[in-house]
């Protein structure tokens, strides 16, 4: 009896065991194809359905602008080969002769004028292109490849604008954006066609052979989305992914380490800043030292703004918190993009000089004050706010966190529910307007400026300079302006810059890759190397 | 017996339309989509122009009334983020789900049984207590970091398994599944087992606990007395009369694991409707939020149907009845 009991149990056993049972897989990659590791999943495969980065990522695989930009934002020629003005209104574009689409047929002006028809009339975008089209009064085409825009108003930035404009093909005009998820209407210029999307998973490339421009190393690549950061740095580990975009800051100095490995590293248009409620005359979470609200706004004061600024320690933010995936700023730009000011430094660390600038404003004992941040949309941004909330509480300004995710955050800062908030901002044209008509102009529904201004800082002199800049063709002139505008900002601390954000690619032996200041990954600028 | 499920069915129809009350009150009070979707370099006039394009201009009652008559129609929404249907969403990305959790049950249920039978009819030998051990380990260890360390081992280390993904996919009745080619399998294996183990820790502790109290039954020695084998004793008697809470539980337990896979499937990347709802939640995708929801409740509400089905197949003791009535 009891051997026959054991006998059950053992058989139990080895039923057990069976199931253990694994297969091993032989998936090597091969040379030709290279899989890189995305952080964010795209929403659609239509060009002009929703202005998101990580869509416009994988549309620049595809597709192509009149006006192209190189890693650091400098506008190059794209479809079109040049571009000049007539008038104060009038461009001229001549467009690229011999570019094809992917189904052969030719490129001409047509398609710019169908893809500038479409871009801001897409239904159900959850975010239209149409910010980009709307200075445009009337496109005339001369010939096929000549093309004449005429703005509304003197409006120097066409170029830009026209650098985030997807040119599909004049058949694909009326397409739905079904068409394009189903890949059905996706037809570009651009260096790779498309194979293949599975929505929040891959996209599947394959190389154009009757590209106009250079050539990508690799015949297939497969964008994979591995959003969780401990996911994307494990497969480029075990070899799953032979190149990842993010890699988290926490495993940098590792990553740095490991033979198998190279790293990218490059300074990113996007900064991370503080905005404190300098409008109103009462704040909601501003208290006296003990806890009291307090009558009148501290943060309305510049000497109390600049005594934050002098109480921060960015460089042991960028040091400690982002473990050097970062670099000190005290302006909105990095140095190379049009409008960064050169010599513009962010205040030297001093918490004395912040102590006695308090005390001067009439707050010698400091006051209360709670930092809102969001916890899941910038690399440590929760960490950050703490640390931040440390050095502000050493000079008398007790400083509480509240992090919260995105989804929560950004609906309470756009309702002004916050006197003190961390954010970021990326200037998406590449130059200093984005973040000066965004951030510091002041609030105006009708003109379209100040729509992230949650602090409604408001200074004439900033609007001014920005309005006149414009309005101004001349590049230099412009610059100026920008320059000048953004120093008067600084100079009245309408935000507390922090930090540039640091973009780090994790490759594998053999890949190489040069950082981009747009963050983007773009599997045609991955190199073959020995 | 017809007509307990038609009336269990009615039950669940005012269960749906309170969770979707529920969900849209509550997504409305956590924010405004629009401040997510909508690229930062977007204008006042341009955020205007996507509430109104998403149908978020209308008063909150007017939203859901519109949501109930096209649900009316089967049609529940499209997904502010990606524009289709919630619908086309979720059920292409049940498949993989499904998979992954039939898998994983199949795995808790094949190693968790048997283990805790073993341990049951032999509580004192050494492996019983390597295997109660090791079953509260299951219990205890978070899954992210047991699916973490399966991939440091299995993928950085020893790169027996791929760490991310679904690999290869064969149609089956025109449906994507993994586990008919061997790439699908090295795709499926690890994060099925990081979800099992919560369930196999469950079953070896239930199997074992129904076990022991069974074996000192009257009937058991009755049984013995009378010279059945072990095997039948074990196989018919023992088992059967075991099976009923594993039942429960197993049916439970494999709506959660489809439900709620969220953990498994980010670390493993794996293309499943539980990364959907988290994704969602942090778009405030109301659509597929609500979609998801009512979907899920559907599947318990049919679950536990079959479960009770089951019951009354697997002791005839037991009659399908109403909650309130006699059981």
């Amino acid at each position: 009896m009891p051997s026959m009991r054991r006998a059950i149990a053992t058989a139990a056993l080895l039923l057990a065991a069976a199931t253990c049972l694994s297969t091993l897989p032989a998936t090597t990659a091969r040379a030709q194809e290279l899989t890189i590791g995305l952080s964010a999943a795209i929403t659609s495969m239509d060009p002009h359905f929703h202005n998101l980065s990580p869509n416009n990522n994988v549309m620049e695989h595809l597709y192509e602008t009149l006006v192209a930009k190189d890693g650091s934002y400098r506008l190059r020629p794209g479809l079109a080969e040049s571009w000049r003005t007539i008038d104060e209104l009038t461009w001229e574009f001549r467009l690229r002769k011999g570019v094809r689409f992917h189904d052969g047929t030719e490129f001409t002006a047509a398609d710019v004028v169908a893809s500038l028809r479409r871009a801001p009339s897409v239904p159900k975008s959850p975010s239209s292109f149409g910010i980009y089209t709307r200075q445009i009064a009337e496109v005339q085409v001369v010939d096929p490849f000549t093309l004449r825009i005429r703005t509304k108003t003197p409006y120097p930035l066409l170029p830009n604008d026209l650098s985030t404009i997807y040119v599909v093909s004049a058949k694909h005009e009326k397409a739905s954006t079904e068409d394009f998820n189903a890949g059905r209407a996706v037809n570009g210029t651009g260096p790779w066609r498309f194979v293949r999307w599975q929505l929040d998973d891959r996209i599947e490339l394959a190389r154009n052979e009757a590209y106009w421009g250079p050539k990508p190393a690799w015949e297939r690549v497969v964008l994979r989305i591995l959003a969780k950061d401990p996911t994307r740095v494990a497969a480029l580990l075990a070899g799953d992914v032979r190149a990842i975009e993010n890699v988290p800051t926490a495993d940098i100095a590792r990553l740095a380490l490991n033979k198998e490995l190279t790293l990218a590293r490059g300074i990113s248009n996007r900064f991370i800043y503080l905005h404190m409620d300098s409008a109103r005359d009462r704040s909601p979470f501003v208290a006296d030292a003990t806890g009291k609200p307090l009558d009148r706004n501290p943060l309305k004061d510049v000497r109390v703004r600049r005594a934050m600024s002098m109480a921060i320690n960015r460089q042991a933010i960028a040091d400690k918190v982002m473990e050097g995936a970062a670099v000190p700023t005290g302006q909105l730009l990095p140095p190379g993009l049009f409008g960064h000011v050169p010599g513009l430094r962010p205040p030297a660390f001093d918490p004395d000089g912040a102590r006695r600038l308090l005390a001067e404003a009439g707050y010698p004992d400091g006051f209360t004050i709670t930092l809102h941040a969001p916890n899941d949309r910038y690399v440590n941004d929760e960490q950050v706010a703490q640390a931040v909330a440390g050095m502000l509480s050493k000079v008398g300004i007790r400083t509480r966190v509240e992090a919260m995710p995105s989804a929560v955050f950004f609906s309470r800062a756009n309702n002004l529910e916050f006197s003190f908030l961390l954010a970021g901002w990326g200037a998406a044209t590449g130059e200093a307007s984005s973040s000066l008509r965004s951030l510091l102009s002041t609030f105006d529904r009708e003109k379209g400026l100040g729509v992230s201004n949650r602090g409604r800082y408001s200074n004439p002199k900033v609007d001014q300079l920005t309005d006149r800049g414009l309005a101004t063709m001349n590049d230099a002139a412009r610059e100026k302006l920008f320059q000048a505008a953004t120093e008067a900002a600084m100079a009245d601390v309408g935000l507390i810059p922090l930090y540039h954000q640091v973009g780090v690619w994790g490759m594998r032996r053999g890949v190489g890759y040069s950082a981009r200041t747009d963050e983007a990954t773009w599997a045609h600028e991955f190199r073959l190397e020995k | 017996m017809l007509a307990f499920i038609l009336r269990r069915l009615m039950q669940s129809i005012g269960v749906l339309f309170a969770m979707s009350l529920l969900v849209f009150i509550g997504v409305y009070a956590i924010g405004n989509p629009v401040d997510i979707l909508v690229n930062p370099n977007a204008d006042q006039q341009d955020i205007a122009r996507a509430i109104a394009e998403l149908g978020l201009d209308q008063p909150l009652h007017l939203q859901y009334w519109q949501f109930l008559s096209n649900a009316l129609s089967g049609d529940l929404g499209r997904s502010f983020s990606t524009g289709i249907p919630a619908l086309e969403l979720i059920f292409q990305r049940m498949p993989a789900t499904l998979e992954l959790a039939a898998v994983s049950m199949l795995i808790a249920i094949a190693l968790g049984i048997p283990l805790g039978l073993y341990a049951g009819l032999r509580p004192s030998s050494r492996l019983s207590k390597a295997i109660m051990a090791g079953s509260i380990l299951g219990f205890s260890l978070p899954t992210f970091w047991v699916g973490l360390m399966l991939i440091m081992v299995f993928s950085v280390w020893l790169g027996w398994l791929p760490p991310t993904g679904r690999g290869d996919t064969v149609e089956l009745f025109g449906v994507p599944v993994s586990f008919l080619t061997l790439d699908g399998w090295s795709h499926l294996l690890m994060p099925a087992t990081n979800l099992a183990l919560f369930n196999l820790a469950l079953l070896v502790r239930l199997t074992r606990a129904g076990t022991r109290e069974v074996m000192l039954q009257d009937y058991i020695r009755f049984a013995r007395a009378k010279g059945l084998s072990d095997g039948r004793i074990v196989g018919v008697h023992v088992l059967k009369n075991i099976l009923i809470p594993i039942v429960t539980i197993v049916g439970l337990e494999f709506g959660s694991v489809i439900a709620f896979a969220v953990v498994t499937e980010s670390i493993f990347a794996w293309p499943g409707m539980g990364k959907l709802l988290i994704d969602s939640i942090n778009q405030l995708d109301r659509p597929v939020i609500v979609a998801y929801v009512l979907l899920i409740v559907l599947m318990f509400v049919l679950i536990n149907l079959v479960v009770d089905v089951l019951y009354s197949l697997l002791d005839p003791r037991i009659r399908l009845a109403d909650a309130g009535g006699a059981r």
